[in-house]
């Protein structure tokens, strides 16, 4: 084996390690796609319950992935759940933009989805949305399901529509 | 003049319990090929890793070229080193390299010469030691006694002033042996260098050295020319070159007697 | 009687932990030997770039399959499991995750440990054993720098790249009986793993395994191979103990890392 076809072959190895690395990072990682919502501005959105909510978590709107939930916390006076919402800076909100917290299928992942009101003065870096919708909870759901039909009798409407619990926000009012 | 290494009354053990040394003197003067004999396991090896400043005498100082090597700091000690040539037991080629890369290796690692100089200064000691064709072969393709030629070419690459033998005939037959033995003569002649010959075969010894240092049990215990050994009358040395079995070396490794021990079980001291 | 049998086995734990913790005592200075001569290695690449051959190239074949092969079984298993939730479209990200977080650096480990790890120890053990190391340091050559060194670097180099490729085979390998086999649709596949992996969060924890276990792996092979006895058995023995302790360090630094890296779901 001459110096010169190990240094080949060293060579090839290193490349196809590096192209495993970068396959690794853009295609399965999505390296690019995160760099994008780096650049993306944040809106805070305030919640009575976020369910299950991971920080990482897509925000879509009309079924289109957005942005990403960047972090979730605790506020410690109103008791809400405050999430940051890093938006790419391709996609505008209006101000009146309701956010809710849904879940893809049954089982699945809980996201944002976003929902554009018709307000003229669109949504600025650090701004919070005044209206938001909680996670749906099984376990109220059940129990609402199961009061109205002993309160309402065999004919009870209760099924289709899951009472949302009642938007939050302008109650609380806006805390920079 | 004096001697250009030079043991005086040096005294090692590689630890408390078991001394190896006990008291060594000896001289090798500048030009010379000296001997050092004895039985296996009697600390000949030991003396040339002191020379070399592998070990450090715990007693006792080792000098070369009139420096103790014990007082040597890193630096002097590599450029102590860069001065000798060893040539160890089984020659200790590196098995992953060929004999022409062997034998460059040292040239390689010290030295900044362009690669047709080392080419060349290769195929010289190669051709010294009447190897030349082996260049491209791997050390297990050659026979044991190329391979100890090979190893001799290498541990005189760097043109050294003095040359360690560690049994350099183990394991090689007559003429092997005798092609070595030659060898080693002719090029302390040739070359000018000192050297030191670990060996225990006696024969081959008395045909090429200068000098003969005969230790036993850590002790120098006969010393003098091949022809003053020949006609030693010294009961170590006539054991030695006479090979018999019994003597002042004893066959039996010490134990307590026979008797005692017959039924005890192995390992019970009384 | 049985408090004497009951004491020796005490005896013997806290004999085997001394030695154990000395042995360790041994090899972290090894570290800093290795680490603080590695001028040389670095100077000549050439040095580095054989071990690299020997280390890397010539155990991509078994890596590369072995990556392909259980991509292709865990997708197989995880389709068993997620199609009674409905849910299999999500395979891509169990096959993309299980790899990338774990099975790349551990396997990949594993592998190099029994593939290149003990090839370097025994070659190592047998220069020791032949003098060749003790002939290099009376020609003023030292060997940590000349010998274990390259070997060293050449195996943090190699490891993490091998986990790599085994990782993007394995992902690829899931792929092929996903799609094509079972009727995934690709660009579920695909999507689903894109929205679930995180280049940092998985990716780089994944590469950073691979590089610790690099480590612990390339040392284990280097220090048991100098620190052999220099007979037949002795480097067979330390041969041994490379494979061994090499899979017992990568699993007990898996775990360790992995309690830091993935704890809870940031």
């Amino acid at each position: 084996m001459t110096q010169r076809a190990i240094d080949l072959w060293v060579g090839i190895f290193v490349a196809i390690g590096l192209a495993a690395l970068l396959f690794l990072a853009l295609k399965v990682g999505n390296l690019l796609k995160f760099n994008e919502d780096a650049h993306g501005y944040v809106i805070e959105a305030r919640f009575d319950n976020i369910g299950n909510l991971k920080p990482r978590a897509p925000v879509r709107s009309a079924g289109v992935v957005v942005g990403r939930v960047e972090s979730i916390a605790l506020d410690g006076k109103t008791f809400e759940a405050v999430a940051r919402l890093r938006i790419d800076n391709r996609f505008q909100f209006t101000r009146d933009t309701i956010a809710a917290i849904y879940t893809s299928g049954l089982l699945g992942e809980q996201f944002v989805g976003l929902e554009a009101g018709g307000d003229t003065v669109m949504l600025k870096d650090g701004d919070t949305l005044r209206k938001t919708q909680s996670a749906m909870q099984l376990e109220k759901l059940v129990s609402q399901f199961l009061f109205s039909r002993a309160a309402d009798g065999p004919s009870g409407p209760a099924g289709a529509t899951p009472a949302p619990t009642p938007p939050s926000s302008s109650s609380s009012g806006v805390k920079p | 003049m004096a001697p250009f290494v030079e043991l005086a009354d040096v005294t090692f053990g590689y630890n408390a319990s078991r001394t190896i040394l006990s008291g060594i003197t000896l001289a090798v003067p500048r030009g010379k090929l000296v001997a050092v004999m004895g039985g296996s396991g009697c600390g000949k090896t030991t003396v040339l890793r002191l020379i070399c400043g592998q070990h450090k005498p715990s007693l006792g100082e080792v000098r070369v070229g009139g420096r103790s090597v014990a007082a040597m700091n890193r630096e002097e000690l590599q450029a102590h080193r860069r001065r000798l040539g060893m040539l160890f037991q089984f020659g200790a080629l590196f098995t992953d390299m060929t004999v022409f890369d062997n034998i460059a290796f040292p040239m390689r690692e010290h030295t900044a010469l362009p690669e047709p100089v080392i080419h060349d200064m290769v195929l010289m000691k190669l051709n010294a030691v009447g190897l030349r064709g082996t260049a491209e072969l791997k050390p297990s393709e050659l026979s044991g006694g190329m391979a100890r030629r090979v190893a001799l070419a290498r541990s005189i690459a760097l043109d050294p002033e003095l040359v360690l033998y560690d049994e350099p005939f183990a394991g090689l037959d007559p003429i092997s042996l005798s092609v070595v033995g030659q060898l080693i003569r002719k090029l302390n002649d040739a070359l000018g260098m000192t050297s030191i010959l670990v060996t225990h075969d006696i024969q081959e010894s008395l045909k090429i050295v200068d000098y003969i240092y005969f230790i036993s049990e850590g002790r120098v215990v006969a010393e003098g020319t091949p022809e003053a050994i020949r006609a030693s009358s010294d009961p170590f040395v006539r054991q030695f070159v006479d090979g018999e079995i019994d003597g002042p070396v004893r066959f039996h490794y010490p134990a307590p007697p026979l008797a005692a021990q017959f039924g005890a079980p192995v390992g019970a001291r009384h | 009687m049985a408090l004497d049998a009951l004491a020796n086995v005490f005896v013997r734990l806290g004999t085997a932990s001394r030695k154990g913790i000395t042995r360790l005592g041994f090899a972290m200075r090894f570290l800093t030997a290795v680490v603080s001569h590695s001028g040389t290695a670095l100077t000549r690449p050439r040095l580095v770039v054989r071990e690299v051959y020997f280390g890397g190239v010539l155990s991509l074949v078994i890596v590369g399959i072995s990556g392909l092969f259980i991509g292709m079984v865990l997708a197989l298993q995880g389709y068993e499991t997620l199609v009674r939730f409905g849910a299999s479209e999500s395979m891509g990200v169990l096959v993309a995750l299980s790899l990338v977080r774990e099975l790349g650096p551990v396997v990949t480990g594993l592998l190099f440990a029994s593939r290149a790890g003990s090839a370097v120890t025994a070659e190592i053990g047998l220069m020791k054993t032949t003098e060749q190391l003790a002939a290099m340091e009376v020609m003023a050559v030292d060997p940590i720098a000349r010998v274990v060194a390259p070997r060293f670097w050449a195996g943090v180099i190699s490891m993490p790249l091998l986990a790599a490729i085994f990782s993007m085979l394995g992902i690829y390998g899931g792929f092929v009986v996903g799609v094509p086999l079972l009727g995934i649709d690709a660009g579920a596949f695909w999507g689903q793993m894109q929205a679930a992996v995180d280049w940092r969060h998985d990716v780089l924890n994944g590469v950073i395994k691979s590089v610790v276990f690099a480590v612990a792996v390339s040392l284990i092979a280097v220090f048991e191979g100098y620190d052999c006895t220099p007979t037949a058995e002795g480097v067979s023995a330390a041969t041994t103990r490379t494979v061994v302790t090499s899979a017992i360090a990568i699993l007990a630094l898996d775990f360790v890392l992995t309690v830091f890296m993935f704890r809870g779901g940031v």
